[in-house]
This record gives C-alpha cells, structure tokens and sequence, in this order.
C-alpha cells in the first residue's frame, strides 16, 4: 500500500513537472526546427532535420552580440550598486540606533507597497529633463536603489548576534570596520541570493528598457527579442532560438546558485 | 560615492563639544550608512511618489506650463471608455490570477513538502518559470496557444473538444490565456513562501493530532492551513498588489488586444502619460490605481486581523 502510493506520487510529480516543462521542450523544439515546421498538425516534438545553424545565423541577423553585451553590462552595473548601497544601508537600519531611522525605513516600506506604474511619469519627466531618457543611465538611477535590496539585507542582519558588533566594538573597531570585516563576511549567503535576484531581475526587465531606450543600438535581449514578434512575416524558429539564448544564461546562474534564490526569497517573504 | 561614505565620520568626530559628541556621532555615521542608498532612493522614487500625487490635479503636457485644475482629471476618467475597460480588466486578471496561483502554489507546496528522492529537481522545475524572462514566456505561450496549429487546442482536439477557442485571437478568451500564462509564470514564487511556511508548522502539532485519532484531511483542515494562515495573508497582499500592476507579460503577449480586451491600467498609464504626453492625466489614473491597491491591501490586513482575534 504504502509503496502503491509513492509510485502513485511519482506519477503525480512526473505529469505536473512535464506539463511545467512544456513550454521550454517546445522552445528547444522549435529553435532547432526550419520556420515552415514549427506551426504544423500533429505538433512534431522531435524535429526531423536538426537545424542547429539557427544557433549561428541569429547573430548576423539581429545585433544579438550588441544586446547581449548591453544586457550583461547593465545588469552587472546595477547588480552591484544594489548590493554595494543596498547592504551598506541595511546596517544602519539594523545594527545601529539613531534618531529618525525607524521614520525613514517606513519610507522605504511605504513605497515597496506602492505599485511603479504609480509614480513612473515623474520619473520618465525627471529623466527626460534632466536629458537622460535613451541612456543606460536612467536605467542604473532607477534599478540601482532599490528598496528591496536594503529590506532583504536588514532582516538578514537582523539574525547575526548584536554580541559578535559589541564585541567588535570593544576591540576598537569603527562602524565601518564591523559592517566590513563582521557583518559582510557572514551575510554571504544572503549578499549572493540579493546579488543572484537582482541581475535575474535586470536582465529580464522589459518594461524599464522598453520605456526608456530608444534606439536599436542600446536595445538590451530582451527588446531585441521582443522586435522579431514586432515583424509581419514572424520567423517562428528563429524567434525560439532567441529565447534559447535569452534564457540559457539564466538558467545556468540558476542551476549554479539554486539555494541562493530560494533562500532570497523565503527570507523577503519572512516579516520583521 | 565612496568619499562620501569615508568622509563624513571624521569632519563629524572632531567639532561637536564633548558631551553631545557621542550621540551625534552616532547619527552621523547611521545617516552616513544609508546616505548613498537613500539620496538615490529619495530622488528617484520618494519625490516621484509625492510628485505622481499633485501632478493628478494638474493639467501638464511637457510644453505648456502645468495648470492646477483640480479634480478635472478625475471626470474625465469617468467618462474615458478605454480606461474604464483598462480598470474592468485589470480587475477581471486579478480575480483569475490571485485564486488560481494561491491554488497552484499551495497545491505544489503541499506535494513536494516531504523527504523524497528527486524533489530537489521538481521544485526547481517548478520555480524555473518564474526567473523566465517575461518576452519568452509570452513569445512561448502565444505558439502554444495558437488555434490552429498550437499543441493546446490539438490537445483539446484530441480530447474531444470540438469548437476550441481562439485564445490570443478572440475578445473572451484572450483574458483566460493570459491569466493561464500568468499563472504557470508566478506558482513557483509562491510555491516556495508557502514551503517556507509549511517548514514553520511545528511537527508536535501533527503529532498531537494524530494522538487525537485525527485523519489526514482534518489534520490539514486544523493544522496545516491555521499554520499557514501568515503565509497565506502575505502571498495574498503580495499577489493582488502584483496583479494589478501587470504590464510586462499583457505588452508582449497581446498589447491589449484584440480590440482592448486585454488592455490593463498600467498599460493606459503608460499610453496616456509617456505616449501621448498627458502627465496630469496619466497621472490621476497612476493615483486610482494606487489607492485601489492600498483599499484591497488594507481590507486584506482587516479581515485577517479580525480572524485571527476569532
């Protein structure tokens, strides 16, 4: 009986994570296909004639080279600035006792509440006039700050013992040096998912580049890929092949740092 | 931005008199710790946020001067067809999206909370979607969902379906692919606050329940969804705030259409304020769509707050 259910399990567990996984079988699928077969009755799961020159003529297609180093240069760019200000922030919101900090850290719960779209004209008229739209740097102004950063720092820093800084501070170290040589050495797990969120984040945003970038040569993978749906004639295969590509990075950053990502996100989710 | 942080302690250690110097110093250094951060914070989201908030009573088009006209903006919504289809729809995605991923995510949560070989790659798989970038999930989703070609409505062909729908293509199925969509994409999220949660539950809870003779099914109906209920209440709050700024997924999978059947609020923001240039305009339907987000979180916050006095 017992072992009837496990098998049953199994089952269970294998069809849920098939029907998961469809979608990306049939990316793979139809980025290895000629265009003329992807759309066709009965669907062809296993191409017959593999078309891995896909893979290669994508490139002379489209600027993919100059999407992909866009891409990659904002998302390391603001991946770091949120980290570097992000964490910095979060000590003194959880390591430190001064007048008005509980007042601003409200601010920066208040407008984690406050959906983007909501305030995303001023934004787009502060950027406008200060002449930054079509720059990768309203994209860093904007991305690099984040709220969510200081917030998935400070309630990490909230579990390390207030003895191990006391202690520190006895030694004579400044605040700055226990943020340095105490704090950062042991909130590596949480820096790593924070840092592994948020380049995930910057290199699948669609809406902030979308708003803000205007010209092709500044286009990050995601509007390019988002260009070939924009075409009449859509060329479904190569359209696959794009997003093999735009996904496949991730995917690694993912099978590398899994724990990371789920650790970052049971710790937001956890109120303190 | 390093000077800065390095800067600020000395000039605040040496002036101040003795007395007053330890605790200004402490500010100074805290205030040095979340300056960088909070100068980008407050000039790129605060002032934003308060600015959203005037710009609704105004009359601005980026060339004439901006012209205070009161609660103007807020009748013209009335009238403006296309933004109140924009808020019917928003709603319409929200009611879909919100039950159906709390269902799927605790449905997955529930199955792969136990020590089992091979789980590791299920959640991963079910997580996986969600850190998609949003263009190929729809680019994906809109194949999968073609009429007449796509492995969907063959499916559903296949199962006996006769007249399947248009999906993407007809005006009252648009709306379920996207939410389907949505909902494959974001189960996996919440999949995992809803495991952390389950791992909260106490294991003397089911082990005082089963001394207490109950079944399997009670012991879900009493202990694991009153465990639960925190999670619940923050996957909720997380989910309807979400819902109803979808943008992403609506622009690339059918930019509203067909007709405007699945044109959204953000999406109307963004026509009005950055296409067409109305800022006060955009704005008034930006402040809508804020204060509706607030009233729902709010309620959330009181109906759980009166269960849980119960």
């Amino acid at each position: 009986m017992k072992a009837a259910l496990r098998v049953l399990l199994y089952v269970v567990l294998t069809v849920a994570a098939v029907a998961i996984l469809v979608p990306f079988l049939w990316m793979i699928s139809a980025s290895l296909k000629r265009n003329n077969e992807v759309l066709t009755i009965p669907v062809q799961w296993i191409p017959t004639d593999f078309q891995w020159k896909n893979f290669s003529s994508i490139w002379t297609q489209i600027p993919l080279g100059t999407y992909l180093r866009n891409t990659i240069f904002l998302s390391a760019v603001i991946t770091f600035l949120q980290v570097l200000t992000g964490s910095f922030a979060a000590y003194g919101f959880a390591k430190m006792r001064f007048p008005g900090r509980d007042a601003l850290f409200f601010a920066y719960i208040a407008t984690i509440a406050v959906p983007w779209q909501a305030y995303m004209i001023p934004q787009y008229i502060m950027m406008q006039k200060a002449g930054l739209t079509n720059t990768f740097w309203s994209l860093i102004l904007l991305q690099a700050f984040g709220a969510f950063g200081v917030f998935l720092m400070r309630q990490y820093y909230l579990t390390i013992p207030e003895e191990l800084s006391e202690a520190a501070r006895v030694d004579g170290l400044t605040e700055y040096g226990i943020w340095a040589r105490v704090i950062l050495p042991l909130s590596k797990p949480a820096l790593a998912s924070l840092a592994l969120l948020t380049f995930v984040n910057t290199w699948n945003d669609y809406m902030g580049p979308f708003i803000y970038l205007t010209s092709n040569d500044l286009w990050t993978i995601q509007l390019g890929l988002r260009s070939f749906v924009g075409q009449f004639d859509a060329d479904y295969a190569m359209m696959m092949t794009g997003s093999v590509l735009s996904v496949l990075p991730i995917l690694l950053i993912f099978l590398v740092g899994q724990r990371y990502f789920i650790q970052g996100i049971a710790t937001s989710g956890m109120k303190g | 931005m390093a000077d800065v942080l390095t800067a600020a302690p000395p000039t605040a250690a040496s002036s101040p008199p003795r007395r007053f110097s330890r605790r200004w110093r402490n500010t100074l250094i805290g205030w040095s710790f979340i300056l960088p951060n909070f100068l980008g914070f407050a000039v790129l989201t605060l002032v934003p946020v308060i600015a959203a908030f005037v710009l609704s009573f105004m009359d601005w088009d980026s060339y004439n001067a901006p012209e205070w006209i009161g609660l103007k903006n807020f009748q013209r919504m009335l009238h403006d067809e296309s933004t109140k289809v924009a808020l019917k729809n928003t709603a319409y995605y929200a009611l879909g999206h919100v039950p159906l991923t709390v269902l799927a995510a605790l449905g997955l949560a529930l199955l792969l909370n136990r020590k089992i070989a091979g789980v590791g790659f299920f959640r991963a798989a079910a997580f996986f979607p969600y850190i998609t970038s949003m263009v190929a999930v729809a680019v994906v989703w809109n194949m999968l969902f073609n009429p007449e070609f796509g492995p969907i409505n063959q499916f559903l062909h296949f199962i006996g379906v006769d007249n399947a729908p248009g999906w993407t293509t007809s005006t009252s199925w648009a709306m379920p692919a996207v939410i389907v969509t949505s909902v494959w994409r974001d189960m996996g999220y919440y999949m995992i606050l809803f495991l952390a949660g389950l791992q909260a539950i106490p294991t003397e809870h089911y082990e005082a329940a089963k001394m207490d003779g109950a079944n399997n099914w009670q012991r879900f109906r009493h202990v694991t969804l009153p465990g639960l209920r925190p999670v619940t209440f923050l996957v909720l709050i997380l989910l309807t705030v979400q819902s109803f700024k979808v943008f992403d997924l609506i622009v690339v999978m059918t930019d509203g259409g067909p007709g405007r059947a699945t044109l959204v609020l953000s999406q109307q923001i963004y026509r009005q304020g950055i296409v067409e240039g109305e800022f006060g305009y955009a704005s008034a339907i930006s402040l809508v769509l804020f204060l509706l987000v607030l009233v729902l979180t709010l309620t959330q916050f009181w109906f759980n707050n009166r269960r849980e006095r119960k």
